[in-house]
């Protein structure tokens, strides 16, 4: 401890230096704190989707329908707890090209599988008593200025004839910071009695809650083989599965983040290292007085180390914490990213690579000043 | 002329010093030529993808669609509609055939090569005999074509390369369903290419869609033509449809996405860059503070002030201009061409490309380089100039 004030002199012996090293690793962190967060974006939310939910779609493909006469099938089969279906909207707010995540539910169940969206009392009670009533995310409610009592009407290219669907906002739904907060979720059964005859009792998947999560691939195979010969074959996959399909549909995202993530660890922690070869080359003779003093091999190599350390782990936690700070203002793109927030797990990691850059950049120079031979040193000048 | 001969002289002594502090030069360098590989390699990404896009475009063909529909995905016109919409003037007539073809768009889902567990959803396309000749950029380029009653597909070259089981002969299971590859097409590298194609008719039934279509795709007499051809089909009251060029159509389906590459690339892109300045101005305050005494030295003998500042800035600028060089070669030699596959957000469906370094993209790269080196320069550039000459003499 009372080698404090020495670390803290060495640090900034040459302030210009130090200041931009510091800079540099800030900016390094920072970036790894906004790139994991982008990446987190693209998983989309999969960390939360829960084990304890079956998606079944059809066989064939996600858009083509299931009978909603497969609902009363699964909800008897043992170990379910919920069976409830869900059908793509595709719903277009003021112009055709501005779709949002509007998804066709039934109020009571819908809520009851998904604990996560967090609706008051009294404004799920408002929706299971208005037929044109809808929730929607705060973070679309408070992109698009709707209130509670709004009108709101939406043109859907896939659902004819109507034109246009109009819905009252009847609740606003809130969630953690994984949760996805700019869904517009309304009454199926408003769908079915004004889409065309012919489109009448489909529905687009199902969301099954089960009682046992480990039970899941057993079920899912139940319900497989229990529409094998129907018309509309299903497959079952865990919500968890499902959306890690998804995300992979977009592309490996996951990849491209950590190799930019490490491209720009390895940059900036090279002008960390760079610094501390520098900043103890130039000390030789101070630190063979030090010896000379009697500080031992071991006590040097922590000193010079803690220096390293010093300038990596204040510079990143500071780029990390600004990072977090950027994250919590919302996603800068206005809806593109549904899901914005820096996990805490890629934070914890964040500071073990700090420590990591502190240990890396500081050993060479911090071996060599712990091998130093008094007598050379003190020569070489 | 004086002057001119004194920054010249200055400068290379600079830079014929700079092997000696080889290692704080590889700060620099390191730095502005991780920026450059990101840069350049995320930007290729959207490069790629949107020119898959719009090469698949022409400006002589057009879709009809549904009235309010964005994509084929969500257009559904009845077989009565289709036939009124065929009468249309300003569609290309080979023969007795006018070249449109009604067609059915579907996905289904198949394994990609790179992760079999999970599945994609790969477009399939049923068309009328007129689909293949109206697009004259299409060819078959493996097997043969499929038989129009059958349940023969072909199968798009990015198609085949990226999703397991498209090979010619191979039997595709979708649900109940079996198709069979008879032959693989290209597209000139458009979007098309990620596509099966079938027959329309036989599509209808697979699916239970009888006499349900998704557009009319048209070959135009002219480019000119689009106006009476839109303007008719306005008019008519017997359909309800909206009509957009094939290029415009697809160009607008990879804004999206290249709209949030292009953000996402330049946003750590100039992040990094910010970062790399600091390494370059380090690396620069470095090379001046064990130069001091020889710049000193420079001035004493009469060497101007602005040839020590132009030197060391040049300095800066070469070690950014080697760096902009390595990032972008090696951005070219690890990307350009990689093939992969995403998803259309628009239509959920797959679309396969190659990242693209294009030489605009290199040039661009070394430039941003070459502005690093220039900033990073600056501070330490103008340290160098005012050097008070006595004591900076004095100095080791």
């Amino acid at each position: 401890m009372k080698f404090l004030p020495l670390i803290w002199m060495n640090v900034w012996r040459r302030r210009i230096r130090t200041t931009f090293t510091l800079l540099s690793v800030f900016i390094a962190f920072l970036l790894f704190g906004l790139v994991m967060t982008i990446r987190a974006a693209f998983s989309l939310g999969v960390d939360i989707a829960g084990l304890d939910r079956l998606v079944l779609i059809n066989k064939v493909t996600l858009i083509l329908p299931l009978p909603i006469s497969y609902q009363r099938q699964i909800q008897s089969t043992p170990g379910v707890e919920f069976a409830t279906h869900q059908t793509w909207f595709n719903g277009a707010y003021q112009q055709p090209t501005n779709v949002l995540t509007t998804i066709a539910v039934e109020p009571g169940p819908f809520l009851a599988v998904y604990p996560e969206f967090i609706l008051p009392a009294e404004q799920a009670k408002a929706w299971q008593a208005d037929k044109q009533g809808a929730i929607v995310g705060k973070d679309l409610a408070t992109r698009l200025n709707w209130k509670i009592g709004d009108r709101i009407p939406l043109m859907s290219s896939i659902w004819q004839p109507k034109v246009p669907w109009e819905f009252n906002i009847v609740g606003i739904y809130d969630g953690g910071s994984s949760v996805d907060k700019t869904q517009f979720f309304f009454r199926y059964d408003y769908l079915d009695e004004n889409r065309a005859e012919q489109l009448k009792g489909n529905v687009g998947w199902y969301v099954i809650k089960i009682a046992d999560p480990s039970r899941a691939v057993d079920l899912g195979q139940t319900f497989d083989t229990m529409f094998a010969n129907s018309p509309a074959e299903t497959k079952t996959t865990t919500e968890k599965g499902f959306i890690e399909g998804f995300a992979k549909q977009v592309g490996d995202i996951g990849t491209i983040t950590v190799a930019i993530a490490s491209t720009v660890l390895f940059m900036f922690g090279m002008v960390a290292a760079s610094t501390m070869v520098q900043s103890v080359r130039e000390r030789t003779s101070e630190l063979a007085v030090l010896k000379t003093l009697g500080f031992t091999d071991t006590s040097i190599l922590v000193l010079v180390l803690c220096e390293s350390l010093f300038i990596t782990v204040v510079a990143g936690g500071f780029g990390l914490a600004v990072a977090w700070a950027i994250v919590q203002r919302g996603d800068p793109t206005g809806g593109l990213l549904a899901i914005f927030t820096l996990p805490p797990r890629d934070i914890a990691i964040g500071f073990a690579l700090m420590v990591l850059m502190g240990l890396i950049a500081g050993a060479i120079p911090a071996m060599g000043a712990m091998r130093l031979r008094i007598t050379d040193a003190l020569r070489r000048n | 002329m004086r002057w001119l001969r004194q920054t010249s002289a200055v400068m290379m002594l600079n830079l014929r010093t700079i092997p000696g502090r080889l290692g704080s030069s590889a700060v620099a360098i390191i730095g502005i030529a991780g920026v450059v590989v990101v840069f350049v390699s995320v930007l290729s990404i959207s490069a790629g993808f949107s020119s898959a896009m719009t090469g698949s475009g022409s400006a002589e063909r057009a879709l009809v669609m549904r009235a309010g529909s964005d994509t084929e995905m969500t257009s559904g016109i009845e077989g009565t509609e289709t036939r009124i919409i065929k009468e249309a003037p300003g569609i290309r007539h080979e023969g007795d055939h006018a070249m449109a073809s009604a067609e059915l768009y579907v996905v289904i889902d198949l394994p990609k090569k790179s992760s079999p567990t999970s599945p994609a959803n790969v477009p399939m396309r049923g068309i009328e005999p007129t689909g293949m000749p109206l697009r004259e950029d299409m060819s078959i380029v493996e097997g043969r074509m499929f038989r129009f009653s059958t349940n023969e597909v072909i199968v798009g070259r990015a198609a085949n390369h990226q999703f397991a089981g498209l090979n010619i002969g191979d039997t595709i299971v979708a649900g109940k369903n079996r198709w069979i590859v008879s032959g693989i097409f290209e597209a000139d590298g458009g979007v098309a290419e990620t596509e099966i194609w079938c027959d329309v008719h036989t599509l209808q039934d697979v699916y239970r869609r009888p006499n349900s279509f998704s557009l009319v795709m048209v070959k135009l007499d002219t480019i000119a033509s689009f106006e009476p051809f839109n303007e008719w089909l306005m008019k008519n009251p017997q359909v309800n449809v909206v009509v957009r060029r094939e290029s415009e159509y697809y160009q607008s389906q990879s804004q999206t996405m290249t709209r949030l590459i292009n953000t996402l690339g330049f946003g750590v892109a100039t992040l990094m860059g910010i970062g790399a300045v600091f390494g370059a101005i380090l690396t620069m305050y470095t090379a001046v503070a064990s130069r001091t005494r020889e710049i000193a030295t420079l001035r004493a003998l009469g060497f101007n002030t602005s040839s020590v500042l132009l030197s060391v800035l040049a300095e800066s600028v070469i070690l950014g201009g080697i760096g902009g060089l390595i990032g972008g070669i090696g951005a070219y030699l690890a990307f350009n061409g990689y093939q992969t596959s995403t998803m259309n957000f628009q239509t959920f469906s797959q679309v396969a490309f190659a990242f693209r370094v294009t030489p605009q993209l290199l040039v661009t790269g070394l430039i941003y380089a070459l502005t690093m080196g220039l900033i990073g320069g600056l501070l330490p550039a103008i340290r160098a100039a005012r050097l008070p000459i006595p004591s900076a003499l004095r100095e080791l």
